[in-house]
Order: structure tokens, then C-alpha cells, then sequence
């Protein structure tokens, strides 16, 4: 723990570093070769989105400029804006950063499409640049899905993924009896036997508000085997898995949610769960902490942690992240890439991660048992979060308009709650947008 | 005295040179920057906006011209025709009751009351909170397990809501904030409006033995007509343009029910990044502002104090 609360030297720095590629690698890498001070005076500018990733990054920034010499001058914005801003000040072709902090599951396809990043595969093989440790197999699948583009250039260093999990509260099923679901059928059986609307308990929460309720749906699909777009780039979201991933979303959010879960967003369903109301919470891994922290919650020691149940054709834990990544127009492209390097090593992973702030895409800092100790969320969350990373796959699909596909889908999923039928909405939603996946493939 | 009225400007034209007076062009150098302050700030913006909607124009794309290819899509954009829908109902409940309650305030505080200056005092007060800070307050209050407006219902007996988490609730839920928010502003412009009627037709009423609601019908409500119809304009353009209030709360939710022509346009615009398309919707949207506004302005003239009085 030592390492969360002190500052970083370079010595502290590549001892940390070297540990973990000693442990992974079982050799000693050269790491006097990387020249972390050659680029010292240059001034980079750091583009991150408001979230607790952002807040570490920022915290420790002079432990970076100790080590290098570089000069960073870093802003948060919050998600939303932050996309609207990256977006603008890209296509200007001008931007006023050098590294930008993206959202691998909406703004993968479009950057890519731009050509906003530069790619830095030549810097990762390049010992000058890129410290040993630092290899493309420590990246979980899913970070190197998102990290590399079809020509199969890394324009980004996968940060930090957020694994779909369900949280379940273990006083609730001892109550009646019930043990965690491991399949679909018994994740609705539970829900159903949980719910008691005259005592206020619900058996199952989850996002109701439009867009954000997709991954939800998407969840449950890819348990059908299913993604949304398959590989040829069609469209799978009016065929029959759609359509029965659709009907167990209705009917665990109309017969076991609290009433309004329409316009619950993830922030509502950890409201709802936090009172102990609630029987199971599916939602993201990084939603953890507060419901350890005696001041929020009222399930303090009472959560359990589960990996999604397997569904009729597979066992799948949708799958988002965050990337780092350097942009094409940036002049700085090495002192930004050696940021880049530094926010995912592993004492800032180590950070993250025992924070609760988010769990690094890097299989070393996942898997060290020291960085494990350290952990102040209990031991099965952990554990649940290892196992989803094995079952992996991601939540949404990677095409430019992800955010019309989200509004789209989730407004046919809101009108599932108020009594829409699964095969009409999805229809006429899949109708909706396909023109326009169509028109963004062309552009 | 009509006659030299009337010459008097044609005279000052022809004396002009006279009295050393500079060509009519040397003026222009004074209008400039009010020129060109209207052009860069209002009329280039308005000008490129509809040149934008006659194109093809996503962020980070290639731009193509496409005549009114945008408008035809809007015609079966159902997405759209609702968020008019919502507008309009919206804006018709966010200007009707404000304006009720606004008034019936005005009528109250116009009254002799104990305490009326600090009652006041309190009564404008959510008028000058930050929106999106009532909005996240708002939020928390209409929770519907955790929201103290459920529980309050309870209390009588009334079961727990859904407010703006149901598709059916949510546009009354939202104008109960804006009511909430923008009932002063109508209370303090009627306010002014009550206090500029002289007493003399309230004597004579009383002499010819109007009750209390003659009075009000027959004299009040004509007199303070002007300053309603002030207080229905202001409202209307505001609730026209919300747009915090609302994202804040539910973002347009639950699916599209609360999703104004302002909600939409943003999404079009800024989330989807399809620029061409969202200034097609700009516009006609904009057409719809000038419609509402002329409507307007003419029942505003026809409030005026002179019609009351007989066209004097």
C-alpha cells in the first residue's frame, strides 16, 4: 500500500516496473534502456474525461514530470462534453492536446475513420521508448479488440475495462432460501421469488433509461451467442436471440424492478440497490465501491459478487473500456506516448485498482498478488472480476454511429417496459437504424 | 398645428445645407458597428445554418450538398413530429400554469398581508436558483422510493408515483418544476400591473354593487390583461428554448416521452455529429419560434389598455 500513498522517484518507478515484467517474464528486462528524461522541457497537453481514471492520472501528474522532465498540463471534462469537445477540436485538425483519454465502446470506430490517432506500434517496439513489461500479450483480449484498428495498428493503450457483473444481496436470497443463479432461467426464477411489492423488496434492477439500458439487452444477447453486428457488419438485432434477449429483459424489469426502473439510469438502480431492496444489481464493475462504504450503503459485508449467469448458448460478461492513446496531429508524439506509457503502468494500475476506480486492461497488475493485497474491495469482487475478464466479450458494437444505435435500441427497450412487443420494437428499431449504419460506413 | 408637424421634417431636409449639415453618406461610418455586430452575431450564424441543413454534413466526414434531402427526411422522422408534440405540450402547460398561479399570488400579495414584504421575499425565491441545481434536486425528490414526494403522498393515503420515471407522467412532473420555478416571475410582473390600476373604477364598482368577483372579472382582469399577456410572451419563448431542466432530469426520457424539439436537436447535432441534419432541424424549428411570435404580438396589441377604453 505503500505505493498508493508515496511519491514516485524513477528509481521507485523502475523498480516497481521491473518487478512485474521479472515476475511475468522470468528475465530481467533492459530497462536502462528506456531514456524516460530525453524528452525533459517539452510541454504536452492532456485531454481526460471526469471520472476516477482521470482523478489518479491527475493526482500523481508530478510523479510523471519528476520522472521525465515533461511538462503536462491536464483537464478533466465530464464524459459527455468531453466526447463534443475531442470530436471539435479534432476535426479542426489542431487540437490543443497531445494525449486524449477516449471511450473505447463509442469513440472506437470513429477515430479510427478520422485518422485521429497516430499509431504508436513502431514506439512499442522501440526499448528506447517502451519499457519491457510493457507487451501486447499483457493486454487482455478485449483491450487489444479495442486498442488495434483492422490493419492491425495499435493507435491507443488500453486503460481500464469495466467488466458486466451482477451484484446480488446474499440476505436477501438466505431469506428465501435461493442460492446465486448460474443460468438465465434461474436469474428470472430468483428475481420472481425475490419480489415482494408489498414489503418493497424487488428481486432485479437495472437500467431502464433509454441508450444507457443497451448493454443491458446486449448482455443478455451475447448469452444467446449472439453479438449485435456480426463479423460481415450486419445487423442482429431483429432475429430470434434479439428478440428472447429482449423478452428476459421485459420480464425481469416489469415483474421484479422497482417502479420507474424506465428511467432508472446505473446511478437510480445503485440507489435502489444500496437500501437493500434488492435482490440483484446488473450493471458494471466499477460501481463496487460504495456499496462497502458504511456511510452509503446499507449492504456493507452483504454483497455478493457474480459472474453473469450463463445464458441458453453462452456464458458472456459484456465488455467496455477506456484507451490513452496519442493524437496524429500532436508534435509531441514521444513525450506523449512516454504519458501514455506512464498511466497504465503498473503502479498507477496498482493505484487504480485498489482504489476502486477501475481495473487495468494489463493481465500483470490483475494477477499480482501483492497489487491483490492491497485491494480495499473484498476478496470475490476481485475474484468475480478475473472471471468475467475470462469470459470477455465486447458489450457493444464498434461501428462510427454507436450512439444513434444506443438511442435507437434503447428507445424500443423503454417501450418494452411500458408494454411494447419484443419482435415489433426490435423490427421497426433495427429498421430505424440501418440506413444510417449504412450512411456512416460511406461517409 | 397638424400642418407644421407634418412639414417640419421636409424643412429640415431643405435647410439642411443650409446650416452646414454633412452628406447623407458621411453617416454611414456610425452604423458600422451595430452592422456588424447584427451580421457576425445574428445573421451570419442564421445565414450558415441554413446553408448547413442543405447539406450532407457529418463531424469528421466529407461535406456533399443535398438540396432539401434533409427537410424530406424530417417529414417522416417520427422521432421528430413527436418531439413537436412534446414541445407544444410542454410549452402550453409551462406557460398556463405559471400564469394561473402567478396571478392568483399577485392577487394575494397584493392585499394587505402581515409580513407581505418578507413573504415576498420568499416567494421569488426559486426564481433565482441555478436550473440544473433544481433539476438534480428535483431528481432526488421524485425518486420514486427514495423521493420525498411519495412519501409526502403517502401520507395521505395517495400510492407512490412514477413523476418523471413514467412515460405518462413525465411532462406534467417536469412542468411542476418549471410552475415551481417561474410562478414568481408572473406573480411580480402582475404585481406591477395591479399596482398601476387606479382606484376610481373599484369606487364606482362598489357603488353600483359589484361583488368581489365582478370586480375581479370586469376591472381587474381587463386592466392587468397587458401585463399577462407581457408575462405569456416571456414565458412562452422560455419554456420554447428549456432545454437544462429537462436534460438534466430525465435527457428526453423514459425512452423519447419528455423529448423536446431543444433535446433532439442536440442529440442530432452534438451526440450523432450529424451537423447537416441537425441545422434542417434548427431551422424549421426557428420557423416555428416566428410563427408562435407573430401570433403573439398580434394578441399583444390587442390587449392594449386603448381597445379596453374604446380605441381612445
Amino acid at each position: 500500500m505503500a505505493e498508493t500513498t508515496g511519491s514516485l522517484t524513477r528509481r521507485t518507478f523502475l523498480a516497481s516496473t521491473a518487478a512485474a515484467a521479472y515476475g511475468l517474464g522470468g528475465t530481467l528486462p533492459a530497462l536502462a534502456d528506456v531514456n524516460w528524461k530525453k524528452y525533459a522541457g517539452t510541454k504536452i497537453g492532456v485531454n481526460l474525461i471526469k471520472s476516477p481514471r482521470g482523478d489518479v492520472l491527475q493526482k500523481f501528474e508530478k510523479e510523471f514530470t519528476d520522472l521525465t522532465g515533461i511538462q503536462v498540463s491536464s483537464e478533466q471534462t465530464p464524459e459527455q462534453q468531453q466526447r463534443q469537445k475531442a470530436v471539435i477540436e479534432l476535426n479542426s485538425g489542431s487540437p490543443s492536446f497531445d494525449v486524449i483519454h477516449i471511450s473505447y465502446h463509442v469513440q472506437k470506430r470513429q477515430f479510427e475513420k478520422a485518422n485521429w490517432l497516430a499509431d504508436i506500434s513502431a514506439f512499442m517496439k522501440n526499448p528506447e521508448l517502451t519499457d519491457a513489461s510493457l507487451t501486447e500479450s499483457d493486454f487482455s483480449q478485449a483491450g487489444l479488440l479495442y486498442a488495434k484498428n483492422p490493419q492491425g495498428q495499435m493507435l491507443s493503450l488500453p486503460f481500464s475495462v469495466d467488466y458486466w457483473m451482477v451484484y446480488w444481496n446474499k440476505d436477501l436470497f438466505a431469506k428465501k432460501g435461493l442460492s446465486y443463479p448460474q443460468t438465465f432461467e434461474d436469474m428470472v426464477k430468483a428475481a420472481e421469488a425475490l419480489t415482494d411489492t408489498k414489503e418493497g423488496t424487488y428481486g432485479f434492477v437495472a437500467r431502464g433509461l433509454k441508450n444507457a439500458n443497451v448493454p443491458v439487452w446486449t448482455s443478455f444477447l451475447l448469452g444467446y451467442g449472439v453479438d449485435p453486428v456480426d463479423a460481415n457488419g450486419n445487423l442482429m438485432t431483429d432475429g430470434p436471440e434479439a428478440i428472447e434477449a429482449a423478452r428476459l429483459y421485459q420480464r425481469l424489469l416489469t415483474k421484479s424492478a422497482p417502479q420507474g426502473v424506465a428511467g432508472f439510469n446505473w446511478s437510480e438502480c445503485q440507489s435502489a440497490f444500496l437500501q437493500g431492496k434488492v435482490g440483484m444489481w446488473l450493471d458494471g464493475v466499477g460501481f463496487a465501491p460504495p456499496l462497502e462504504d458504511p456511510e452509503k450503503s446499507r449492504v456493507v459485508g452483504k454483497v455478493g459478487y457474480g459472474v453473469m449467469p450463463r445464458g441458453p448458448k453462452a456464458q458472456a460478461s459484456a465488455t467496455f473500456g477506456d484507451g490513452i492513446g496519442v493524437t496524429s496531429a500532436s508534435k509531441n508524439k514521444e513525450a506523449a506516448y512516454l504519458y501514455c506509457q506512464w498511466a497504465i503502468s503498473k503502479i498507477m494500475g496498482a493505484r487504480l485498482l485498489q482504489a476502486g476506480g477501475g481495473v487495468p486492461f494489463r493481465l500483470s497488475i490483475l494477477n499480482d498478488p501483492e497489487v491483490r493485497k492491497g485491494v480495499k474491495m473484498p476478496p470475490t469482487w476481485i475474484d468475480a472480476v478475473a472471471e468475467s475478464g475470462k469470459i470477455s466479450k465486447l458489450g457493444l458494437p464498434v461501428v462510427q454511429p454507436v450512439t444513434e444505435f444506443r438511442d435507437i435500441m434503447g428507445i424500443a427497450l423503454t417501450n418494452l417496459l411500458s408494454g411494447g412487443d419484443p419482435a415489433a420494437e426490435l423490427k421497426k428499431a433495427t429498421e430505424q437504424f440501418k440506413p444510417i449504419l449504412e450512411r456512416s460506413e460511406k461517409a | 398645428m397638424v400642418t407644421i408637424v407634418e412639414q417640419q421634417p421636409s424643412q429640415l431636409t431643405e435647410t439642411a445645407p443650409a446650416t452646414g449639415a454633412r452628406p447623407r453618406s458621411s453617416y454611414w461610418p456610425f452604423v458600422v458597428p451595430a452592422v456588424a455586430v447584427v451580421g457576425s452575431v445574428i445573421i451570419f450564424p442564421w445565414a450558415f445554418t441554413v446553408w448547413m441543413s442543405f447539406h450532407e454534413w457529418m463531424v469528421g466526414g466529407t461535406r456533399r450538398f443535398s438540396g432539401l434531402s434533409n427537410y424530406a427526411r424530417l417529414l417522416s422522422d417520427e422521432r421528430f413530429l413527436a418531439s413537436i408534440g412534446h414541445t407544444f405540450v410542454y410549452t402550453l402547460l409551462a406557460v398556463v400554469l405559471p400564469l394561473i398561479f402567478g396571478t392568483l399570488a399577485a392577487l394575494i400579495f397584493n392585499s394587505r398581508l402581515p409580513f407581505r414584504g418578507v413573504l415576498r421575499g420568499l416567494f421569488v425565491m426559486p426564481m433565482m436558483a441555478t436550473p440544473v441545481a433544481i433539476a438534480l434536486v428535483w431528481t432526488m425528490m421524485f425518486h420514486p422510493q427514495l423521493g420525498v414526494l411519495n412519501y409526502l403522498l403517502s401520507l395521505v393515503g395517495i400510492p407512490p408515483q412514477s413523476w418523471v420515471f413514467n412515460p405518462v407522467t413525465v411532462i406534467p412532473s417536469l412542468v411542476l418544476v418549471e410552475t415551481w420555478q417561474w410562478t414568481p416571475l408572473v406573480m411580480l410582473i402582475v404585481l406591477g400591473g395591479l399596482a398601476a390600476i387606479p382606484s376610481e373604477p373599484y369606487e364606482s364598482a362598489a357603488i353600483d354593487g359589484a361583488n368581489v368577483f365582478q370586480r375581479f372579472r370586469y376591472i381587474t382582469l381587463p386592466m392587468v390583461a397587458p401585463f399577462l399577456m407581457v408575462a405569456v410572451i416571456i414565458r412562452t419563448i422560455d419554456a420554447l428554448k428549456s432545454f437544462d431542466i429537462i436534460y438534466a432530469i430525465t435527457q428526453g426520457g423514459p425512452g423519447t416521452a419528455s423529448e423536446t424539439i431543444n433535446l433532439y436537436l442536440y442529440s442530432v447535432a452534438f451526440a450523432y455529429y450529424d451537423v447537416g441534419y441537425g441545422s434542417a432541424i434548427a431551422v424549421v424549428f426557428f420557423g416555428l419560434v416566428i410563427a408562435l411570435s407573430l401570433v403573439m404580438l398580434h394578441l399583444r396589441q390587442k390587449t392594449k389598455w386603448t381597445d379596453i377604453q374604446g380605441g381612445a
